[in-house]
């Protein structure tokens, strides 16, 4: 075993199951870091990480802080508003400027797919991506993994099926190259307007019908309707009718009671899943909030470790 | 890079006899096992430690517990030295505040470990009493760290190592040997 053969985080397409698993692993010890009475490792003294977030993010951003403080990094916060971008700044120059004040880690989250790739160009610092725009959110993607794990163990041959708008949103993308490094099983269900025309194409099923993905599923993970993302409205005609057709409820579990369900949040409840659903045994919504600080210092440890030198006793 | 193996300080069972002693030893100096808890350090670390506790338990009849620590988080040496910056779980008892530790290692060589050892254990709680046991060493001392009991004291050179086989991890017999590095 080595260190990653991945540099940057940006996103789990094309990213090796050894790689994968070994993040996963890593973020098994981490987890026991924070039961602990002193939740904190002196590992990344010395170390600076600047979260640049351009959009909005609750659950991400301080997820990403708790991972870094953790492990001894000093952070920096940057958030667009009442940033020089609002002056016109261009999103290099506002990256080579925060670099040039001496930076190892840039976490970025930005509406425009692509721009975490766009930075290492920009940078010698890491990079990881906290999500660009429709695009990948690694991070995400692997702590719902790490929480399948937990629940299943091995995922070979597990069936996973990700549920409501896949075309807008960025979990969705991260969680199929993860899953499907690791040998999971993939469906695909919402309305038709909402999941990409020949998707398929990666590999995954698609069904618009919520019961066949129930019947298939081994886990659902339920996804928020990207409304600020559809610039177009029509998608599908209201909320009320979304959550009749697609709503996870208690009732459409009934011949599953074993099911798993994940939702990265934030929840939208009563439109893509019910709260008796989401606060109920089955789900594990707030464990994967628990083990996203775990991944992301599995991640951010990772990524800044140390290079080969010598072979120490 | 190669190595030639030099002398054999340890045999199986002086090994055996060596565990025993230190075990002994730590019941005189703490007048029995109340309140100890092993904490062996990885790898081999945690080994001696069952070995130790293991002993003691036969002697006075009595649970040792033993946990396991892993420093890699603590080192000094992650951005520049580290091969595998792979990190494994620690596995100790959930309370060791006011608890006596007997910390274990195989062998004593810089002391960073060991430093590095003392500043995890200080996040776990704050124990009454931190005591180290080392099966071997080897001197070359970095930190001003000693050990309370000493299995076996050796006068080495920077280019030789000490290497402990231990039954349960290595899958060959008990034994400790002085090794010359080759540099080819």
């Amino acid at each position: 075993m080595s260190i990653l053969k991945i540099k940057h985080l940006l996103g789990l397409e094309g990213v090796s199951a050894e790689d994968i698993t070994k993040i996963l692993e890593t973020a098994v010890s981490f987890k026991q870091i924070l039961e602990r009475p002193v939740k904190k490792v002196p590992t990344l003294r010395g170390q600076t990480v600047v979260n640049l977030f351009f959009e909005n993010s609750t659950r991400t951003r301080i997820s990403f802080e708790l991972a870094e403080k953790r492990l001894s990094a000093d952070t920096v916060n940057f958030s667009a508003s009442g940033s020089s971008t609002s002056k016109g700044e261009t999103l290099r120059d506002t990256v080579r400027n925060i670099e040039a004040m001496k930076i190892d880690t840039v976490v970025i989250r930005h509406s425009s797919p692509g721009s975490a790739e766009y930075l290492t160009k920009c940078l010698d610092a890491k990079i990881i991506n906290a999500g660009d725009g429709s695009h990948e959110h690694p991070t995400q993607g692997l702590l719902d993994i790490f929480t399948l794990r937990e629940k299943f163990g091995n995922l070979k041959g597990k069936k996973i099926a990700i549920v409501g708008d896949i075309a807008y949103g960025r979990v969705p993308l991260s969680n199929i190259y993860g899953l499907q490094a690791l040998g999971a099983e993939i469906m695909l269900c919402g309305p038709p307007t909402l999941i990409p025309r020949d998707i398929e194409k990666i590999g995954v099923k698609v069904s618009y019908r919520i019961e066949e993905a129930i019947e298939f599923a081994d886990a659902l993970n339920v996804l928020r309707i990207q409304l600020e993302r559809q610039n177009s409205t029509g998608l599908f005609p209201t909320t009320r009718e979304y959550f009749r057709f697609f709503g996870i409820t208690k009732e459409r579990l009934k011949s599953k009671p074993e099911i798993v369900i994940l939702h990265p949040g934030p929840i939208n409840r009563g439109v893509e899943i019910d709260s008796e659903v989401a606060d109920g045994e089955n789900s594990v919504i707030l464990e994967q909030v628990t083990n996203g600080v775990a991944v992301r210092m599995a991640v951010l440890y990772l990524l800044s470790g140390g290079e080969e030198v010598r072979e120490n006793q | 890079m190669k190595f030639k193996t030099k002398e054999t300080l340890l045999d199986s069972l002086g090994f055996a006899r060596t565990i025993s002693r230190l075990a002994h030893e730590i019941l005189e100096v703490n007048k029995g096992s109340q309140n100890l808890i092993f904490v062996g350090m990885r790898s081999r670390g945690e080994f001696v430690a069952k070995r130790i506790a293991k002993k003691i338990e036969e002697i006075e009849n009595q649970k040792i517990p033993v946990g396991v620590l892993d420093v890699t988080l603590y080192r000094d040496d992650f951005r520049t030295n580290l091969k595998q910056p792979e990190i494994r779980v620690s596995d100790l008892p959930l309370i060791i505040d006011e608890k006596n530790i007997i910390l274990v290692d195989d062998v004593l060589f810089t002391g960073r470990t060991v430093r590095a050892a003392l500043d995890a254990l200080m996040d776990y709680g704050r124990p009454s009493r931190i005591q180290l046991v080392i099966l071997v060493d080897r001197g070359h001392r970095e930190l001003p760290v000693q050990a309370d009991f000493i299995g076996k004291k050796v006068i080495t050179s920077k280019g030789q190592e000490v290497r402990v086989k231990i039954k349960e991890f290595d899958k060959e017999e008990d034994a400790v040997y002085l090794v010359e590095l080759e540099e080819n």
